[in-house]
């Protein structure tokens, strides 16, 4: 176990490391800083002498090593279109993103695990066939407008009509190219739908945030709560047809085992073989994609924000690339790294926990 | 004799498919008394497997069962509810599956799952319930049980891994055990101790057993009678030194024909020609109709019933009484029958 943590903490530095090179190549060679950085009646002189003074003429090898020092201590540099250091402004950002992040995430995995059970277990009902389509018209019809919703309504027809098998497995097939959908296509909807024409929810911003030691929430407030709904559902609603379909196949999967058919000779009752037995074993592989698309929860927020305005990293890293800010794109690719590097961690110590064959150093002396 | 624990009239078993209704179990009858362990033989796809999990009320959709009745300690269980069949499994039907590798929920310690079982069938208390599971792995052979309780699956070798599944099957103290192959996936040593096992635990508890497997030298280990199958019917059916020692169904003397042993000199095993007819394509008449070495024209038109000779069946027109006319192929048994 020590080793194996010891081994993955190895890793994580090497990709750590892999990152901060690309993010140090575009800091030093994706235009010139110091002419981001200076007017234009800087002189000559005084532009070596900014060059010298900021350790850029100095070899590659020092300057990287004195970039990774560095962001070890979390300094990133200075903002060129903001003038404060990047950390700061980041760190004013974050918790934005990261109350975003965490209620798509709730959501997708709550609702994802649950249908992905429910379609499951209900896969020759009529209701479990629904919520199928239903996502799949969901997905479809914010994938292309008019077109989708034809095809949609072709399917439900089908689905209905036919009640042979084949059709479900079709429709799971087809909404695989639900599963490619465009976000910002769900959230112009939602905000056209939400906000234009109902007028129910918020289509911009936070609402009003409280101030907690540095951290703003937008959790203690009517309006930072429903300010939360329509970017949480559009940052979601991708993961959770992912999870949803992972859950249902998995699920599947596990039910025709072995040991679901021996727990059911067993004689023990639908609930503890389908929630006891089957659905623990089909969290081991769900827990891995689930935990790398928390990471792209954080990381699609770019898209979400931008179409909601929301004040997080995202939102920064989206206004940085237009105004070729450097420092704060390279701090952001960096952050990113870093939480998927976590997340990747903390899913395999994940597995340990659920999997007992992995416990190796206690297989095979179980007699001792 | 008294009333048998398990009976089976004339159970059919079918699967529609969009090619028409294919029959895999046809019309078969037996019973099973307390105490006994019955055999049940026959090549993949006689139905042997099916005949088993339909009576533990398993049997997977789209298959069915068409007709007939099982009764159990002669109640009817063919008809009953799933939630109802679910309190007669494992407390009065144990079951043990072929593979033992993979009958066992890997995240689960086995005690666990003896203590899940036991909890599930009685009103016992976790302390008791935990006692009790040490004490049946005791029983089943697993040494060092008050230890081995909380080891996981994995950590079990496949020997003991089918002692688990067995221990499983036992925990509610089941009248009658469902045995699917469950020697099959074992080394030939480790196969003789769960035979053992299965028969010294018959012996002590007084626990019927249906043995289902395509080994014969496994019945004549354990088995107190046999049922050899056939394309989904029963061809012959009686006590197991009878129909060793003196098989009457062609296809029985053929299986018996095929089987080494060792003090005869025989230069070659004898074997069946052909193979088992599909589902799709049983011929009329007697189903064993093209490969038997004694066919004649009825086999061709009628299909035969088990017929009593004596206390032991078989379903073949060679031993029909009211057909005397064709002496020539009946055998001397059959005349003074």
């Amino acid at each position: 176990m020590a080793a194996f943590i010891v081994r993955r903490l190895v890793q994580s530095i090497i990709v750590m490391l892999a990152v901060a090179f690309v993010s140090f190549s575009l800091f030093t060679y994706v235009g010139d800083p110091i002419n981001n950085m200076v007017g234009q009646e800087t002189t000559m002189e005084q532009r070596e002498e900014l060059r010298e003074r900021l350790g850029l003429n100095d070899p590659f090898p020092v300057q990287f090593a004195r970039f990774i020092g560095n962001a070890i201590q979390g300094e990133f540099g200075i903002s060129y279109r903001m003038a404060r250091p990047v950390e700061q402004i980041i760190a004013e950002r974050l918790p934005a993103t990261l109350e975003l992040a965490f209620v798509s995430a709730v959501f997708a995995l709550v609702v994802g695990i649950g249908l992905g059970i429910y379609t499951a277990l209900g896969r020759e009902s009529v209701a479990g066939r629904l919520v199928l389509s239903a996502a799949f018209v969901a997905t479809a019809a914010l994938f292309s407008w008019i077109g989708a919703a034809i095809v949609a309504a072709v399917m439900l027809a089908v689905t209905f009509l036919y009640r042979g098998k084949w059709v479900g497995s079709t429709i799971m097939s087809l909404s695989l190219i639900g599963v490619s959908l465009p976000t910002f296509l769900i959230g112009i909807l939602l905000i056209y739908v939400f906000a234009v024409e109902l007028g129910w929810l918020p289509s911009f911003g936070r609402g009003e945030v409280v101030s907690i030691g540095g951290w703003t929430t937008g959790f203690l407030t009517p309006s930072g709560l429903q300010a939360l709904i329509l970017p949480g559902i559009t940052l979601g609603l991708f993961q959770l047809t992912l999870i949803m379909r992972l859950v249902r196949s998995e699920m599947l999967e596990v039910l025709r085992t072995d040991y679901i058919k021996f727990a059911r000779a067993r004689g023990l009752t639908n609930r503890a073989i389908n929630f006891g037995h089957a659905l623990k074993n089909t969290l081991v592989p769900v827990i891995t994609i689930t935990g790398l698309q928390l990471g792209s929860i954080i990381a699609f927020a770019i898209i979400t924000e931008t179409v909601f305005q929301w004040p997080g990293v995202g939102l920064l890293f989206i206004i940085a690339v237009q105004f070729v800010d450097i420092p704060v794109m390279s701090a952001y690719l960096m952050m990113i790294a870093f939480v998927f590097v976590v997340i990747n961690l903390v899913v395999d110590l994940l597995y340990y926990a659920v999997d007992p064959r992995l416990r190796v150093e206690r297989a095979g002396g179980g007699g001792h | 004799m008294a009333d048998p624990l398990l009976s089976v009239r004339n159970l059919r078993i079918e699967f529609p498919t969009r090619r028409g209704t294919l029959v895999a179990v046809d019309d078969i009858s037996f019973d099973i008394h307390q105490g006994e362990v019955l055999g049940v033989v026959g090549e993949s796809g006689a139905g042997k497997s099916l005949t088993g999990t339909s009576i533990i009320g398993l049997l997977e959709p789209p298959g069915r069962i068409a007709g007939g009745e099982i009764r159990l300690e002669g109640e009817r269980i063919d008809t009953l509810s799933y939630e109802k069949m679910r309190r007669i499994r494992g407390k009065k039907i144990g079951a043990i599956f072929q593979d033992p590798l993979t009958s066992l929920n890997p995240l689960y310690t086995v005690g666990r799952q003896l203590v899940e079982t036991i909890q599930t069938h009685t009103d016992m208390t976790p302390t008791k319930a935990r006692e009790r599971a040490v004490e049946l792995l005791h029983e089943v052979g697993i040494p060092a049980a008050d230890r081995r309780i909380d080891s996981y699956p994995h950590q079990f070798s496949g020997g003991m891994r089918q002692r688990v599944v067995i221990a499983l099957a036992l925990c509610a103290n089941p009248k009658l055990i469902i045995a699917d192959e469950p020697t099959t996936a074992l080394d030939v040593s480790i196969q003789a101790q769960i035979l053992a096992l299965i028969k010294k635990l018959c012996r002590e508890h007084g626990t019927a057993v249906m043995l289902v497997t395509h080994d014969m030298g496994v019945i004549a280990e354990t088995a107190h009678r046999v049922a050899v199958m056939y394309a989904g019917r029963i061809a012959e059916l009686g006590p197991v030194r009878d129909v060793i020692k003196h098989p009457k169904h062609p296809y029985t003397v053929g299986l018996m024909g095929s089987i080494p042993s060792i003090g005869h000199d025989l230069e070659r095993l004898a074997q069946i020609q052909g193979s088992m007819p599909r589902l799709t394509d049983i011929p009329p008449g007697c189903a064993y109709n093209p490969r038997c070495p004694k066919v004649f024209d009825r086999c061709f038109v009628d299909r035969p019933d088990p017929i009593d000779l004596g206390d032991h069946l078989a379903a073949c027109w060679l031993y029909d009484r009211a057909d005397a006319g064709l002496g020539s192929e009946r055998t001397p048994e059959a005349m003074t029958a």
